[in-house]
């Protein structure tokens, strides 16, 4: 009752008592704060939407199923992005196969057999958390020199730049799914433990289930975001016009981020509409993994 | 009931891996059709300059409709990184908007690459301005050396000439990876690499375009087709390389007339790829159909002369006793 009449006097007449005068700076800070905070989340959106707009109303022309089944041209109307698209799912694929198991073998190890007081525990830890935020193009040149040149001589094929991709988001994999990790009660481990489990059937049966949901959110916003990168790609030799899928692991390639850098900086105005339309596919694949990350965490998260 | 929800989620995640390999999969019918007869087939890659990138481009999509069991390919890592590519090895021709140098040279003869030159087409360097600018026509190289060179500071038209209006200078051009910039800096500032820095330096030369055609006192280069297709917002300025001011245009590049800012385009394919019949057939290809493909990727076509000058190059590593012996 008092707080509501403290309210009622601050709108209406100039503040008298402390009591008063303090309730409207609270209530001041509060909206503020609120401002703020909202003001973050439209500041966000605004790029968003502004961004989805401009392409669609530059790509509208050029969006249609003869983009998607059509290879690269050198004529604006008839370029399509299908090797760029097989590309970009090669690349996903060999993501998936390679960064995923090792990720989470990694974040099982640092969370559930490490000993993390070991100087070198702590060391690796650092290392991880760093590499997380090395520069993609960085990777790009280790994986030029150490996987298509140098020792594995790979060659710039789709191998080399899904393996290049899985280098760059394993840090991502595998502190997502530590946190997934570490998200499990340790009573769920004791009581395995306590029952005569070893450590590895109490981890392989409970723990490890029982994180699936967040490691493969953290997962696939990882892939997410290989799928977007360009730079690394770049530098391993992607193609600009290559007008075949890649039929196998050593296959030449180019992905959408690649088609899309060039088209833009094509001279003719056709290709920027190429570019734009592009981009919005590029989006709706994001967006549908997007989606499938958050229906597995719906879907298989537990509550205690 | 733990377990099945667990098998689910890893079969989830399994299926989403196996799209994009099991997509992939299905494809390899699609480019080698099923004539079995005496037609060409073969992969070629081929890299380096972006800005012979379109025309090389333009010429492998042409050759494909002919040859559809041949799959060129086409990288752009600009003319020195492809050089790199070229002389490990890993290219059979590489894309050039200069001449080879020295040390490429140094690297191709150590890797036991050999290679041979083609001229393929002209491109011109356009030096454009403000539609809105009344005063800057015509430019001497001097001039442009006054405004481009190492060390300039002249950020102001009136500083350029005194009978210039007092209109704040704005400056475009190419990063220092593109073949543009070496050329330009090369032919106008004198020694290549060699230029002022506060510039606003872009790979994407649309920039280059937005920038002048918003800026009264802008000033930008790129080439001629880069021109051509925004000629509505931009103004061009004609360049006095010591007999008179030359609009830079198809003939003038052509003829070399427009000094110094027009050049020659390459295209450097290796002795050893040129064995193999489909790329050899495929450099005949380029160079028969040399005028069409100019013309679809925005460049000046080479001469009559040129063109026998490159078939004379490729007739004296091709010619001879390799194409039936292959």
């Amino acid at each position: 009752m008092s707080t509501l009449r403290t309210q009622k006097d601050a709108s209406t007449t100039p503040p008298v008592s402390l009591t008063s005068r303090r309730g409207w700076w609270h209530r001041t800070r509060d909206g503020a704060f609120r401002g703020a905070v909202t003001g973050s989340v439209l500041v966000g959106l605004a790029v968003l939407v502004a961004l989805i707009v401009q392409s669609l109303v530059e790509g509208w022309p050029k969006l249609n199923w003869n983009l998607i089944t059509s290879f690269p041209s050198s004529f604006p109307e008839k370029a399509g992005i299908q090797s760029a698209i097989f590309g970009t799912f090669w690349m996903v694929g060999i993501v998936l196969v390679v960064a995923i198991p090792i990720g989470v073998g990694a974040a099982i190890y640092m969370e559930q057999f490490a000993d993390t007081e070991a100087w070198y525990n702590r060391f690796i830890d650092v290392i991880i958390q760093n590499l997380a935020a090395v520069p993609s193009i960085v990777y790009g040149i280790l994986g030029l020199a150490f996987l298509a040149r140098g020792f594995l001589n790979l060659g710039p094929v789709v191998l080399t730049a899904g393996l290049t991709l899985s280098f760059l988001v394993l840090p991502v994999v595998i502190i997502a799914s530590r946190e997934a990790l570490r998200a499990v009660p340790s009573s769920i481990l004791d009581g395995a433990l306590a029952l005569g489990a070893t450590r590895w059937q109490g981890v392989s049966r409970q723990v490890l289930p029982a994180a699936i949901p967040g490691i493969a959110t953290g997962s696939i916003l990882a892939v997410s975001r290989a799928i977007g990168e360009a730079a690394p790609l770049l530098l391993l030799g992607a193609l600009q016009f290559i007008t075949f899928n890649p039929t196998g692991l050593n296959s030449s390639f180019t992905a959408l981020p690649i088609q899309i850098f060039n088209w833009v900086s094509r001279p003719n105005v056709g290709f920027h509409v190429a570019a734009a339309a592009a981009i919005i596919v590029l989006l709706c694949i994001t967006l549908l993994m997007n989606a499938v990350a958050i229906w597995l965490r719906n879907r298989f998260q537990q509550t205690w | 009931m733990k377990r099945i929800r667990w098998i689910a989620m890893v079969a989830a995640v399994m299926a989403i891996a196996l799209v994009g390999v099991a997509c992939g999969g299905d494809e390899p019918s699609d480019g080698a059709g099923g004539d079995g007869t005496a037609a060409l087939s073969g992969d070629i890659r081929i890299d380096g300059s972006s800005t012979v990138g379109p025309l090389t481009e333009a010429a492998a999509e042409f050759f494909q409709g002919e040859n559809p069991d041949v799959r060129v390919t086409v990288g752009i890592s600009g003319t020195g990184g492809g050089f790199e590519k070229f002389c490990a090895g890993e290219t059979d021709a590489n894309d050039a908007s200069r001449q080879i140098e020295t040390d490429e040279e140094e690297l191709c003869t150590t890797a036991g690459v050999e290679w041979v030159e083609m001229q393929v087409a002209n491109d011109g360097i356009a030096v454009v301005i403000n539609p809105e600018n009344d005063w800057a026509d015509n430019l001497t190289v001097e001039q442009l050396k006054m405004i481009w060179n190492e060390g300039s500071t002249i950020d102001n038209w009136n500083q350029v000439d005194p009978s210039f209006p007092d209109v704040p200078l704005e400056l475009f051009g190419p990063g220092t990876d593109s073949g543009t910039f070496d050329y330009f800096t090369d032919a106008i500032n004198g020694e290549e690499g060699v230029s002022r820095t506060d510039y606003q330096a872009t790979e994407d030369d649309n920039v280059a375009v937005q920038g002048v055609a918003g800026s009264k006192g802008g000033m930008a280069y790129f080439g001629l087709s880069y021109y051509e297709q925004n000629a509505a917002q931009l103004k061009v300025v004609a360049v006095d390389g010591g007999s008179g001011p030359v609009t830079p245009s198809l003939e003038t590049v052509q003829s070399g007339e427009y000094t110094p800012l027009s050049r020659p385009l390459f295209i450097y394919p290796s002795a050893e790829a040129l064995q193999r019949p489909e790329m050899a057939a495929f450099m005949q290809f380029y160079l028969d159909n040399a005028q069409s493909i100019a013309e679809q990727a925005l460049f000046v076509p080479i001469t009559a002369e040129q063109t026998a000058a490159a078939q004379a190059v490729l007739d004296g590593i091709v010619g001879g006793a390799s194409p039936s012996a292959e």
